[in-house]
């Protein structure tokens, strides 16, 4: 008996959503914009299907269409990981030795 | 590499991104989790390198997407993180648009069955319109967040049924193009069209203070729109990422409609205030209000052996962020405990005000949830409200009232209250402040980075 590849899929998706729901529920509040920046980061991921899109061998307008998405994506990833890092950055506890810049 | 290995490697990338989002549970472990988010996306990309073909073409244009993402992460101010976000939602939105139009113009390319299989083209038809309204309300979004338009909404009769209607329109043409047997482009792009101009007439009805919302739902989108696509692909990794986002701002926007007391769909339909706001625009009554001036509050604040500040939208307005670290050393140098309370839906994403606080130093462990300091304020010298008016409403405990049942931060029961705010008018919710009428309530009108300044300087 074979399972419709699309049962696969759909298990991936339900168990994925319930990883995300617990681990998103256990963010501090106080990270609640990182967090959007780094699930923006992470949507990125559609570069991979991008990727795809502009990388076969046929060279058509498809091609080219893919270009774009892979720019569009790459500027997400990169964007949306180094703000977040940049952001992250600023988040210091109370210390007692002055400033650090 | 083999097809195993592929699979294996973008297993490892899925759990790379969970433990990106886990680190996020607190401050001292986040940026590792954010190592580990890049660390997954590097692992990924150089997979998916194996696969295809025009290396110089697409390594070119990540190069050319990687430096503009590059330069907008380095330069943007964080005063600006609410439009940054809306920005890249609509990226991934069209993103996934042009995909899905590659994959329909030429299924081989994603290693599917020409013509496209009923299944493959469902879920096409699912990542594409989810993808177009996307882009074209975050689009809206980030208009009016930049406040490039206005941030009010635009209601007009019939608003509802028309979306309704545009809303049966695409599913038809959706229809009709996973029942042709041909490549039914005529479908495709009506269905695609619909979907864009549906995605910015569900956005402009929402405004101003519902946008935490807004933005988060739009979150929710670009990450279910990945997820689509991976269906279409047959891509693990992409629905597992795809369902880590959707899920993450399904439960922020949740989060926040709590924070706010309404329920999700009032919101989504927008025009919050517009709906009889008239019964609770006051009874006529001119209502007296104490006001003072930045050397008023200096004395009370000098004074004062406890401070909560509650910032508000007015404090990003006005940028005022680096003038409050200045008075909260000041204060602390007179040993005086400095504290901030932070409502969830205070600015306008969620978080907003915790990055801009970060941002001038000051440290998080003096920032608190409302839930952790609002027990507080009674035992509480001055509050003083920073650009923040309606999640300090107490007519939120008035049974009636449009905003009764919102949690509210406690400011009022403070010994001593100071509200800086531009002006008397109302906030986002139309209603009257009872909270600038009581007796130990002192108003400081003025931009919020101006009157701090000003106190800084009279504290010396």
């Amino acid at each position: 008996m074979i399972v419709d590849p699309f049962i696969f899929y759909l298990t991936v998706f339900v168990l994925a959503v319930f990883v995300g729901y617990h681990v998103v529920w256990n963010v501090t509040p106080a990270l609640h914009t990182p967090l959007m920046s780094v699930t923006n980061a992470i949507s990125g991921i559609i570069l991979v299907g991008a990727m795809l899109a502009a990388g076969t061998a046929q060279n058509d307008w498809g091609t080219w269409l893919g270009a774009i998405a892979v720019v569009l994506a790459s500027i997400n990833v990169f964007g949306g990981f180094l703000v977040t890092q940049r952001m992250l950055g600023m988040f210091k506890k109370r210390e007692k030795k002055g400033e650090a810049k | 590499m083999t097809s195993n290995q592929i699979a294996f490697a973008y297993l490892t990338a899925s759990v790379l991104f969970i433990f990106a989002l886990k680190g996020l549970s607190s401050p001292a472990t986040a940026r590792r989790g954010n190592l580990f988010g890049i660390a997954g996306m590097v692992l990924a990309v150089l997979t998916t390198l194996s696969l295809i073909h025009n290396y110089v073409l697409i390594i070119g244009a990540i190069a050319v997407g990687g430096t503009i993402g590059a330069v907008v992460a380095r330069r943007v101010q964080l005063t600006a993180m609410p439009e940054l976000v809306a920005f890249m939602h609509s990226l991934v939105g069209l993103t996934a648009v042009f995909i899905a139009v590659t994959a329909v113009n030429n299924p081989t390319t994603f290693g599917l069955h020409d013509p496209l299989p009923m299944g493959n083209k469902l879920e096409l038809f699912i990542g594409t319109f989810i993808g177009a309204m996307t882009w074209s309300g975050s689009v809206i979004a980030f208009l009016k967040l930049s406040g490039r338009m206005s941030g009010r909404p635009i209601v007009f009769a019939g608003q509802h049924a028309l979306n309704l209607l545009l809303a049966l329109a695409m599913l038809s043409c959706g229809l009709w193009f996973f029942l042709g047997i041909e490549t039914n482009w005529m479908g495709f792009i009506t269905m695609a069209a619909l979907a864009f101009l549906l995605g910015f007439l569900i956005i402009i009805p929402i405004g101003g203070a519902d946008m935490p919302v807004v933005i988060s739902m739009l979150n929710s989108y670009s990450g279910w729109a990945a997820a689509g696509i991976g269906f279409s692909l047959g891509n693990p990794m992409l629905i597992i990422a795809g369902s880590l986002v959707g899920s993450s701002g399904a439960i922020l926007s949740y989060i926040m409609c709590k924070a706010m007391n309404r329920p999700f769909l009032s919101v989504i339909l927008g025009g919050f205030g517009s709906e009889g706001g008239a019964a609770s625009a006051g009874d006529g009554m001119q209502r007296t209000y104490r006001s003072g001036s930045a050397d008023d509050v200096a004395f009370l604040l000098g004074n004062a052996d406890s401070v909560v500040i509650v910032p508000g939208y007015g404090l990003a307005v006005a940028r005022a962020q680096h003038a409050v670290k200045e008075l909260m050393l000041k204060l602390q140098n007179k040993g005086i405990n400095v504290r901030f309370a932070i409502h969830p839906v205070a600015g306008r994403m969620p978080g907003h005000m915790n990055v801009l606080l970060a941002e001038a130093e000051i440290p998080y462990d003096q920032v608190f949830e409302m839930s952790e300091i609002n027990s507080d304020f009674p035992t509480t010298d001055v509050a003083l409200v920073l650009g923040a008016n309606d999640v300090t409403n107490p007519a939120a405990n008035v049974p009636g009232s449009p905003i009764y049942g919102m949690p509210i931060l406690e400011a009022n029961k403070a010994h001593n209250v100071v509200v800086v705010k531009r002006s008397m008018a109302t906030g986002y919710a139309g209603l009257d402040n009872d909270l600038f009428y009581m007796d130990k309530t002192m108003m400081v009108f003025g931009d919020a980075k101006k009157v701090v300044e000003d106190m800084v300087k009279a504290l010396d």
